[in-house]
């Protein structure tokens, strides 16, 4: 559903203002810019909506909320480069720490809202095709001879960097685990698969859309989405029996709302992910919502697993340099002899 | 005037000083940034940033797959330009504005849409699997891409050069003995010998920096199926600004000397 | 013989369109999987009408530049001896080897928050890459060659006579271009900005860098398929990629027209 006609319009006027655009926009209404990732649009659709209302029933005031969705990792180096995002809602922390180390917004940024700054959570599932025809129950059931897993790219997708970590969690729980045996299991993984996209709905698209591969390496609240948009009955999610805590965190960048004067509303906006109302919105579109009574009333459809954390792996600074910058060991897994 | 062979046509200075000026900012400004963005890496780390197995892998992919789709594209660039302007026949006129398809596509629909025919349930590939060829999700499917995006380029810079080549030089030959092989290798190609270079040069030229219509086809499986505007993608989402520039200047290099020796050949074969 | 050869290569022609085409039948069946009513919603939406008119006036604006400056690198370089020719016609078609990802980067590198002129234009409020003015500019370096392109091998092949006799004749240069070389050069001419304007509108790679992906705002057409694929939105994204090819149809369409009403000035062997 798009949003009504009427701010549809103002944002027409707000995008005939910028287009010589200068600072000054008097007379127009406040308008705030969330820049998200691909998976969170029903979310942010739905939530916005919602949002807008109660600001109105707040303080009187008409608010549009523009939205700006791509690669976690692409909108992070957007805004870097410049796009003036209000608020950054992100697939992960190592995103938003990059702005951070450029001065973008204060380094202490995940403290200043409850929970990690993530109002909601989410985890890594496995899809597969109805009556699970290869038997996949839990992660070393992906190496069997003949499976297809799809997964997108980590290097440029966000999504696929919790699937990596989800699989480094079980691989490195086995008794008697090493570095080595990590290592072999992840290289082992990775050669089952057949293409690797760009973007988590990519990967999305070859599996449920083209039929690729035997399961699809996702985000719960994705895993949800595909069922409800690509038919109930086409697909199962299969839990893992270990996975990981997906935390995607939200920060107002306080470059940009100090210098445009939203930093009020974009607190405001931030905050109220975190009210009953945000967190059933989240919960509705299938994130793990962090309010008790919220998860309580949503428990049957979020069955709890273990999870490991991204300390689990010592923050995403090592995360990042051991596992996905260049030289990590996503590299070395395609790199012969290394 | 100075610079140019004597002409009595003016204007020479004002085309040139304009064609100059938007050339040096549209072009060379842009470029120029991006040229002077590697340094900061230093000569050492622009080469290690730069023969990284997977880099060259994907250069060698990207620039193998273009030649050959632009080598593939100029005999079929050749044929249908030539059937166009010198046939006749129901539908020709139709034909002729489908020639234009890939280019009216927006690369990012043409790739989907490719993937979509070529994927293994799709109209095309559901014909292949039988045959145990696989097209999407193999370098395979970014040849199938370039040809497709290329094909335009040759046809259309062929067509208007037949239309002004002299039929009469041909009736000529055909008149003292010639075959239509003789006819076609000795007083047609050397015709549009320059053309067809200039053709296979905009195909494969186009090929190396297609991004759009590949991505979706390739599989971009590392050292396999990666095309090297990926890997500056993906350098840019890593926020390593400098590598990403690196290997753009690679690629525009390597482009660049090919376009200057196909445009050196040109001139020698329109002189001889 | 002959004929056969004829049927034959014709034939093979027809095939080879045929394969061409089969893309396009993609896109409209699966646009009109859930029929006329599907597609009709999903270009009115009203964001589908902001990616329209962002598309057509980034259009607007580069393709007469382009035709304008292309029009003139044919004259110098068409009609003109000069040292550095070749140098300058490979300078005209280096960003057709320019990766569509490279020409969004450089304005990037140029106009963004840490690019050259970033800081300067930040300081005076201006917005170039992530507005209209970003999404122009990365256009007009992507359809810089086509114009220039389609006429210079053209003009060569004419030669210059037609225009030395018009000048002997007294004619003065506009005179001689706007009556002489115009008319002779027009097929290619329109065919050079036809191009233009399908890649003008149809462009990805390149806007894509420079967009920032704000509904309703930065999203030019094509952006708009992948944001709606991404949407799982099928039925919108077949149909916005229906209509951005039946646009490029329709100036493809424009061009038989004319060319049929001015018939005969072609030179067509048959």
């Amino acid at each position: 559903m798009a949003t009504p006609l009427l701010t549809r319009r103002a944002a027409i006027g707000a995008a005939a203002g910028t287009i010589v655009a200068t600072a000054a926009h008097a007379a127009e209404p406040t308008t705030l810019l969330n820049v998200s990732y691909d998976p969170t649009r029903e979310l942010y659709r739905d939530f916005n909506r919602a949002f807008i209302k109660a600001w109105k029933a707040k303080t009187g005031e008409t608010i549009v909320v523009n939205q700006s969705h791509n690669g976690s990792g692409a909108s992070a180096r957007a805004v870097l480069d410049g796009l003036p995002a209000d608020v950054v809602t992100l697939a992960l922390a190592a995103d938003i720490d990059a702005l951070a180390k450029r001065g973008l917004l204060a380094a202490d940024w995940q403290t200043r809202l409850p929970d990690n700054a993530s109002p909601y959570t989410s985890t890594i599932v496995f899809l597969v095709r109805k009556g699970n025809p290869k038997q996949i129950h839990d992660w070393p059931d992906l190496l069997k001879p003949g499976v297809e897993v799809i997964t997108p790219n980590p290097k440029t997708s966000g999504g696929a960097r919790w699937n990596f970590l989800a699989a480094l969690a079980w691989a490195r729980r086995q008794p008697g685990a090493t570095d080595a045996s990590v290592e072999a299991y992840i290289r082992a993984l990775f050669h089952q698969v057949p293409v690797l996209d760009t973007g988590a709905r990519g990967a999305t698209t070859s599996f449920a859309q083209r039929d690729l591969g035997d399961v699809l390496l996702a985000w719960e609240n994705e895993a949800f989405l595909v069922r409800k948009e690509f038919g109930e009955t086409d697909f199962e999610t299969v839990l893992p029996s270990v996975s990981v805590l997906a935390e995607p965190p939200v920060a107002v960048v306080d470059s940009v709302v100090d210098k445009r004067g939203t930093r009020k509303v974009a607190e405001a906006y931030l905050q109220y992910l975190y009210t009953p109302e945000g967190q059933e919105i989240a919960a509705r579109n299938f994130y793990r919502p962090r309010d008790p009574a919220i998860a309580a009333k949503y428990a049957k459809v979020f069955p709890t697993i273990t999870l490991a954390t991204i300390k689990d792996f010592g923050g995403w600074d090592k995360a990042q340099t051991a596992y996905f910058a260049d030289g990590g060991l996503f590299d070395r897994i395609y790199v012969p002899g290394k | 005037m100075r610079l140019a062979r004597r002409s009595v046509l003016p204007g020479f200075g004002l085309t040139l000083g304009l064609t100059l000026t938007w050339i040096s900012l549209i072009v060379l400004l842009p470029l120029a940034a991006l040229v002077l963005r590697p340094w900061e890496l230093g000569i050492s780390g622009i080469w290690h940033s730069l023969t990284e197995p997977r880099v060259l892998a994907a250069l060698r992919l990207s620039f193998g797959a273009a030649a050959l789709a632009a080598a593939i594209n100029v005999p079929l660039g050749l044929l249908i330009a030539w059937v166009m302007v010198r046939y006749r026949f129901p539908g020709r006129g139709l034909a002729d504005s489908v020639i234009d398809m890939p280019l009216a596509l927006p690369t990012a629909v043409a790739g989907i849409s490719l993937t979509a025919l070529f994927a293994p349930k799709g109209w095309i590939g559901a014909l292949l699997v039988p045959l145990g060829i696989k097209v999407a999700y193999t370098p395979l499917g970014v040849l199938v891409a370039l040809i497709f995006v290329g094909l335009p380029f040759v046809v259309r810079m062929l067509e208007p050069v037949i239309v002004d080549l002299p039929a009469d030089a041909e009736e000529a030959a055909a008149t003292l003995g010639a075959t239509r092989l003789q006819t076609l290798w000795r007083v047609v190609l050397p015709a549009l010998g320059p053309t067809l270079l200039a053709g296979f040069g905009a195909a494969l030229a186009r090929g190396v920096g297609e991004y759009g219509s590949v991505i979706f086809i390739a599989g971009n499986m590392p050292m396999v199926s990666e095309i090297a505007p990926l890997l500056i993608v993906i350098r840019l989402e890593q926020l390593d600004y400098a590598g990403a520039a690196a290997l753009g200047v690679a690629t525009l290099v390597l482009s660049f000397v090919i376009l200057l020796l196909i445009n050196r050949l040109q001139r020698r074969f329109a002189r001889s | 013989m002959t004929r056969l050869r004829r049927g034959a290569l014709i034939a093979l022609t027809l095939v080879m369109m045929t394969l061409l085409l089969l893309p396009l039948g993609v896109i409209f069946t699966q646009a009109f999987a859930r029929g006329w009513g599907a597609v009709l919603e999903a270009l009115t939406d009203p964001e589908a009408v902001d990616a329209i008119r962002l598309t057509l006036m980034v259009a607007a604006v580069s393709v007469p530049l382009n035709a304008i400056c292309g029009t003139a690198a044919a004259w110098c370089i068409g009609r003109f001896q000069f040292p550095g020719r070749a140098l300058l016609m490979t300078l005209i078609e280096l960003p057709f080897s320019v990766s569509p990802v490279i020409s969004g980067l450089v304005w990037v590198l140029l106009f963004g928050a840490n690019g050259w002129f970033g800081p300067w234009l930040d300081h005076h409020g201006i917005r170039v890459i992530f507005a209209l003015p970003g999404l122009i500019l990365a256009t007009v370096f992507v359809t810089f060659p086509f114009v220039a392109r389609s006429l210079i091998p053209l003009m060569r092949e004419q030669g210059a006579g037609e225009e030395e006799a018009a000048l002997t004749l007294g004619a003065n240069g506009w005179q001689t271009f706007l009556r002489v070389t115009l008319p002779n050069i027009r097929w290619a001419l329109l065919y050079g900005v036809l191009l233009c304007n399908a890649r003008a509108m149809g462009e990805f790679g390149a806007v894509a860098v420079v967009s920032g992906h704000i509904r309703g705002q930065t999203l030019t057409m094509p952006l708009y398929v992948e944001a709606l694929f991404n949407d799982y939105d099928w039925v919108g994204a077949f149909s916005v990629a229906a209509l951005l090819s039946l646009l490029a149809l329709v100036t493809l369409g424009l061009r038989f027209a004319l060319e049929r009403r001015m018939g005969s000035s072609r030179r067509d062997i048959v």
